[in-house]
């Protein structure tokens, strides 16, 4: 009797799931380093939009484990190859944990390509950066360069003086000065380490070593924020514009009270746009072979290097007209 | 027979007749709760009955199954170990640091298994040898080994294992019957014989029920108990080698989380978390209920903390749905 009871239940349960839409032309799962994440909520809007404007009844799946774990991720690989979705794109929790568990989907004949963070060249098809060294070296300085018509001297805060990324973003800005920038001069690099304390003594030094100081260029979300807090109390809005690379929500007050003119970091909305227009590209039959180009859409084109990978664009700029909305998201 | 009962008194791991005790035990219960998540995961989701699907779905528990089924023994003693996944981890970065000086597959199993020896010797030695209690032991182990790994790779992986390591995790023994499969299905067995078939099993519930009774009756309870941390080890040691040849890499944030994973494997499975009582039978079916509910949630893509809502509902209504049940016919009379 109270078997009967739940199976009853159970089949109502049943019945009310599958109600569900069950068929669509394309799966294209995306899945994400982990759920409730607003960088990868904003990336799944993307996609959806992505997917609205290539038509054709694309299903997206947005996914991610609860804490970005790589075995967590590895199960939810496992029940979208039994779902037989057509391509899984996804911001790996670890680049070689994952790697057999994508193998066996592109084996069961499912696209596989990596966004944001990559997964090792054997357990994808092509990897999409969301941007490359020299196109973030540039626009670290157009950011300055634009609020300075007339040229001047600006300085890089940097992380610490071995971080990999910032020093290759710095050699490729030091690159492009000359070429693109004639009229800047930078004073000086220095390192804060990532940390507050340390970032803020050392804009306060470049603020009182620079009398003719016009930017503080900050390629790091904590530098900037500690930047851009000493230009406040030294009441130098107006004078002294920080900019560089930094999170919408934790800069929002420095570009609402005009210590900053605007900042740039990766826009996770294209990132899942992008990811969908590829992996739309990639069912309907096209090969990821390095010199393939794919196009993304109203975000641009992409063309893979040699080891299949593509750099997505330029860092989204944020000033007053943008960083309301994107402070929200992430 | 209702007058011989009044008259000798019963061992109390075993309650009511056998025959209703077998139609009510937990193990009939969970049996019941698997067969409902199976008919409704296969009419939830057209993918959920096909052979590789399920197959899929088994690598989602059996590494995590190896662990509950010693933990289980360990908790029925009334001990725990809190330190299973720090020691997968401590196994998998040996493993990794011996590949770099070119160990083969079978030097590569060795090692890990033997790590995992190790750890549960040294947990063993701190809860009987120095008589520390062994939640506290295990949360310092917890910390301790998996710090060695943190501080061996940092931010590092070890990566470029042997293909034929691959087999472990990876593998298939017949069909869609993998590896970690059929290691699941032998060490339930082993299990089984040795808690409910065995004199060692019997000196488990009585130390679990009453550790200094077990100790006048003449059972050796420092031995059985460092026996027991050993067996997780040994346990630890074995998923360790199974998850980094599924991973096919090493990194130091391996398998965080699993200890309550297995935990609550065992406790859905049955085994009073107090010790005293418990069945392999319910361990294993629990693991499969746990294996259905992820994978048939994961079918339909439900975000992965409805899966945890999912999970710690099932495990209330389980443990209570008997109690309630109990408490309605005592009423009754």
């Amino acid at each position: 009797m109270k078997l009967l009871h739940k199976l009853a239940i159970s089949t109502a349960i049943a019945a009310a799931l599958m109600a569900g839409p069950a068929s669509a032309a394309e799966k294209i799962a995306l899945v994400v380093k982990s759920l409730g994440n607003g960088f990868f909520d904003a990336a799944a809007k993307g996609a959806e939009e992505a997917a609205k404007e290539l038509g054709g009844g694309i299903e997206v799946i947005y996914t991610g484990p609860t804490s970005a774990t790589a075995e967590g991720q590895i199960e939810i690989i496992n029940s979208l190859i039994a779902q037989k979705v057509d391509a899984i794109a996804i911001s790996a929790n670890d680049p070689d944990a994952l790697v057999p568990a994508l193998k066996k989907a592109m084996d069961r004949g499912i696209k596989v390509i990596s966004w944001d963070s990559g997964v090792a060249k054997g357990g994808r098809m092509m990897h999409l950066n969301p941007s490359d060294t020299n196109l973030i070296g540039e626009t670290i300085i157009k950011l300055a360069a634009d609020h300075l018509p007339d040229g001047g001297e600006v300085a890089i805060l940097s992380a610490s003086s071995t971080a990999n990324n910032q020093n290759s973003w710095i050699e490729a800005a030091k690159k492009i000065l000359p070429e693109k920038f004639p009229k800047i001069k930078l004073d000086a690099v220095v390192y804060g380490d990532d940390d507050s304390v340390k970032s803020t003594n050392e804009a306060k030094g470049l603020i009182s070593s620079y009398p003719n100081l016009k930017a503080i260029i900050a390629p790091t979300t904590v530098g900037v924020v500690a930047a851009a807090q000493v230009v406040t109390d030294q009441k130098l809005i107006g004078k002294i514009n920080v900019t560089g690379l930094a999170l919408p929500s934790e800069f929002k007050k420095f570009i609402d009270n005009g210590a900053s003119q605007g900042v740039a970091l990766w826009n996770p909305i294209d990132l899942g746009y992008s990811a969908v227009y590829i992996s739309d590209q990639l069912i309907k039959g096209k090969k990821a072979e390095p010199g393939a180009s794919f196009s993304l859409g109203k975000v641009g084109s992409i063309k893979l290097d040699d080891n299949n990978t593509a750099a997505m664009a330029a860092p989204y700029q944020f000033d007053k007209s943008n960083i309301e909305k994107f402070s929200k998201i992430y | 027979m209702s007058l011989q009962s009044t008259e000798t008194r019963r061992i109390p791991d075993r309650l009511g007749t056998p025959l209703k005790s077998a139609i009510f035990s937990w193990p009939s219960l969970l049996i019941v709760v698997a067969v409902v998540l199976f008919v409704v995961n296969s009419l939830a989701s057209p993918y959920f009955l096909s052979p590789w699907s399920l197959s899929d779905a088994t690598f989602n528990f059996t590494e995590k199954v190896l662990i509950a089924l010693a933990m289980a023994l360990l908790i029925i003693a009334g001990e725990i170990d809190l330190s299973v996944a720090s020691i997968i981890a401590l196994a998998s970065t040996m493993m990794g640091l011996a590949l770099q000086y070119g160990a083969n597959t079978p030097e590569l199993v060795l090692i890990g298994i033997v790590t995992g020896l190790v750890c549960g010797a040294f947990n063993g030695f701190l809860v009987t040898g120095l008589g520390l209690p062994s939640i506290v032991v295990t949360i310092g182990t917890m910390s301790f080994f998996r710090g060695i790994s943190y501080i061996v790779l940092g931010d590092e992986a070890f990566k470029g294992y042997p293909a034929s390591f691959s087999y472990f995790g990876q593998g298939y023994v017949f069909w869609v019957f993998s590896f970690e499969f059929a290691l699941f299905v032998v060490c339930s067995l082993i299990y089984y014989v040795l808690l409910h078939r065995t004199n060692f099993g019997r000196q488990v519930f009585a130390i679990g029920n009453n550790d200094v009774a077990a100790r006048f009756s003449g059972i050796r309870v420092e031995r059985v108990k460092f026996i027991l941390f050993l067996l997780t080890g040994l346990m630890s040691g074995i998923a360790s080698v199974l998850l980094t040849s599924r991973l096919d890499s090493t990194r130091p944030s391996i398998a965080v989380g699993w200890e309550l994973e297995a935990v609550t494997m065992v406790v859905l499975g049955g085994v009073s978390i107090l010790g005293g009582a418990g069945t392999i039978q319910g361990v294993v079916i629990a693991a499969l209920i746990m294996g259905l509910v992820t994978f048939g949630l994961g079918l339909l893509n439900v975000p992965g903390i409805v899966m945890s809502i999912v999970i710690g509902a099932l495990l209330i209504f389980v443990i209570a749905l008997p109690i309630l049940f109990r408490k309605f016919r005592n009423r009754r009379r």
